[in-house]
């Protein structure tokens, strides 16, 4: 029999979540040693972007739901433009889904970099923010900056403006880049391909937490291409379905406690989205040059360990700047910037993959173009559930840390998933305290 | 002398004018040189306790809880400029201030029960005084380091209030509605993104709000001239500054007759 001793309680609570994108809190309780209470809460206010994206037309969908997330628009233009594009039976082919992915690695780099170094990097260095950080770490800071702007250079050229750019349409573009603009972006990529070798080389230097877990990793995925915008649903645990077979295999569920609607797969339970979930799916896919820069950093072909998401937000910085250059290489500019099609009514699916995972969107349009009905399922509504489990194995594992320490690694697990929570906000239940 | 405490805050929005601050890749560390970044949420875990100097609010006011928070911001900022379309015209999400909230709660969530929201999306300055506007959906990342740096010393930024016409003029590029026979929300828009939608062979969709002294009405005559009906241009004005006097009244106008 164990000794009765006096219940200790600790209760950390963080009431506003720094370094994401959004507003979010975090409550955990732990007494006599047992995890009680873990929750990731969301207090960002509702938007209610599905409601009155009722009535607008098609085409206002990529303008609009851009509007979703000021660090990922390119990904809900994606989304939602191959969504209504699936209604109307329009393919992008050659330069026109190019120019896409060129698009796409333009803001994988901005955001990637963003958060690895502005964002997830001072918590490993033991910083309050990036410009703390900047007093010690000048020169790193300083490249990572400039890395960034290579990133955001790529979507301003292509899309006008870095935040909400403005040229891209159901259909294709507004107006297709000429050859030179392109080519202009190159020397800056070409210093990118070294910055980015080297992030990878910085960030698999740090210290990590040794936490594996058993993750079902979800991204889209697809036969010749590290995934974008095209491909199937899968996962390691046996998904393998179209993008429109989405609310086939996960489901939206309340969960009492944390008030929050959360994804899970059906029958099953949480999955994870984001750079691991993509990278441990697709590792074959990536070139020689990220794969050895990955096993450099001491990465195998699948990576389990969330506080490593960190390194392979860098390699995956890598591998938008090798295919940036070789789209730019291999780009001829078409002759119209758009693919004609006829409005009907239907109902669409589009998933593509934001910089922290898969995005999903849903529309069903009447016979002129105009929205019935819209789902829309951002990457960090998605992993909520694996949020909260990382935060009670990590709890489990570092209840030996004081409380300021254990409340810092806390947050730096929430960080792991570089969650976008004014993403998640239109869908998440916000949690109330009406005590 | 001490470096001007710096705050920026956050309502209902999608972070994009405030990440603007952090997309100055170049200027941002001599910018944060100048200034004590003392409560930045999304760059930082410092958080100083006010009075600040300088404050930055973007969003709007969604929620009873965001009611009360801004006026406790107002009351410890020296210098309040709400920055972006939600803090100065109530964002895409005034859309639901034509409808009916509770419809919009149930349709989107689950358990309407745990939800809780105003009526309206409202601009800040329907709630608080405000000492500077800067407009854009998102804002210009230029315009934003020259309010601040006006702010620094102390004089007036140099923001225009004409029209996006002025800047295509400026641009150079040939006129979308003249030439190409597209719609374009330029002649009742204010500049500040460089006319840029018109330089990609489409109409400005009004990302800056209106203009100084707007004439409407005028330019819904043009649109419907060229075929547009008036459920189109009711939506064409109800975009991210829908909830903006000129647009918002031009607007009811059509919402009636279509």
């Amino acid at each position: 029999m164990s000794t009765p001793s006096k219940p200790e309680t600790r209760s950390i609570s963080v009431d506003y979540l720094a370094r994401v994108e959004g507003e979010g809190n975090l409550k955990v309780r732990v007494r006599d040693g047992q995890v009680e209470i873990v929750e990731f809460g969301i207090f960002e206010p509702p938007r209610f972007y599905e409601a009155f994206l009722r009535g607008r037309r098609f085409g206002d969908a990529p303008d609009i739901t851009a509007r979703i997330c000021g660090i990922c628009p390119i990904a809900y233009q994606m989304s939602s433009a191959h969504a209504m594009e699936s209604i109307f039976g329009v393919k992008m082919d050659g330069a026109l889904r190019e120019l896409r992915r060129l698009i796409y690695c333009g803001e994988w780099i901005e955001s990637h970099v963003l958060h690895a170094f502005m964002l997830h990097l001072p918590d490993f260095l033991g910083y309050q923010s990036a410009i703390h950080m900047a007093a010690d770490h000048r020169d790193a800071v300083e490249k990572a900056l400039r890395l960034k702007k290579v990133g955001n250079d790529i979507v301003t050229v292509l899309g006008g403006r870095e935040i909400h750019p403005i040229n891209v349409k159901v259909g294709g573009w507004y107006k297709v880049p000429t050859k030179k603009e392109l080519e202009a972006l190159v020397p800056n990529l070409e210093w990118a391909l070294d910055a980015a070798t080297w992030a990878v080389e910085f960030t698999g230097g740090l210290p990590f937490p040794e936490i594996e877990q058993d993750f079902e990793y979800v991204s889209v995925s697809h036969p010749d291409e590290y995934p974008f915008n095209e491909g199937r649903l899968v996962s390691n645990k046996g998904i393998d379905v179209p993008v429109s077979g989405w609310n086939d295999v996960f489901e939206e569920v309340h969960v009492a406690r944390s008030n929050a609607l959360q994804s899970k797969v059906r029958e099953r339970g949480s999955y994870h989205c984001g750079p691991l979930a993509r990278y441990s799916l697709n590792f074959e896919k990536l070139s020689p040059r990220v794969q050895q820069a990955a096993s450099k950093a001491g990465l195998g072909p699948t990576c389990f360990n969330p506080f490593k998401s960190i390194v392979v937000r860098c390699l995956e910085t890598l591998h938008s700047v090798e295919e940036a250059l070789r789209l730019i290489d291999a780009y001829e500019a078409p002759a119209r910037p758009d693919v004609p099609f006829e409005v009907k009514a239907g109902e669409g699916h589009g998933a593509s993959e934001a910089p922290r995972g898969m995005l999903y969107h849903r529309y069903r349009l009447d016979e002129e173009g105009y929205i019935l009905d819209a789902q829309i399922c951002p990457p960090t509504a998605q992993s909520q559930m694996s949020i909260e489990d990382d935060l009670r194995r990590v709890l489990e594992t570092s209840l030996d840390l004081p409380d300021d320490e254990l409340q810092w690694r806390l947050e730096q697990t929430v960080r792991n998933y570089d969650p976008c929570i004014s993403c998640a906000t239109h869908f998440l239940k916000v949690e109330i305290d009406r005590g | 002398m001490s470096k001007p405490k710096l705050g920026v805050f956050k309502f209902a929005s999608c972070d994009g004018c405030q990440l603007s601050l952090l997309d100055c890749e170049d200027e941002l560390l001599t910018v944060a040189g100048a200034v004590q970044i003392a409560f930045f949420p999304e760059a930082s875990r410092e958080y100083m306790e006010g009075p600040y100097d300088l404050t930055l609010v973007e969003g709007s006011i969604t929620t009873p809880h965001d009611l009360e928070a801004i006026k406790e911001i107002r009351a410890q900022s020296k210098f309040l400029i709400t920055i972006g379309a939600c803090a100065t015209a109530g964002g895409i999400q005034a859309l639901r201030n034509w409808k009916d909230v509770t419809e919009f709660t149930r349709y989107v969530y689950a358990h309407p029960e745990y939800i809780s929201t105003l009526e309206t999306s409202t601009p800040v300055a329907d709630h608080v005084a405000v000492d500077f506007e800067l407009r854009g959906c998102p804002i210009n990342k230029w315009q934003l380091i020259e309010v601040v740096n006006a702010f620094l010393h102390g004089r007036k930024p140099n923001i225009p209030s004409y029209s996006v016409c002025v800047e295509c003029k400026r641009r150079g590029t040939a006129c979308v509605m003249v030439a190409q026979g597209i719609p374009c929300l330029g002649p009742v828009t204010q500049a500040g993104c460089g006319a840029l939608c018109p330089a990609y062979n489409r109409g400005c969709y009004g990302c800056f709000g209106p203009m100084e002294s707007p004439n409407v009405l005028a330019l819904g005559e043009w649109w419907r001239s060229m075929g547009v009906d008036d459920r189109a241009l009711v939506n064409a004005l109800r975009g991210f500054n829908a909830y903006a006097e000129p647009f918002r009244e031009a607007s009811d106008v059509y919402a009636q007759q279509a």
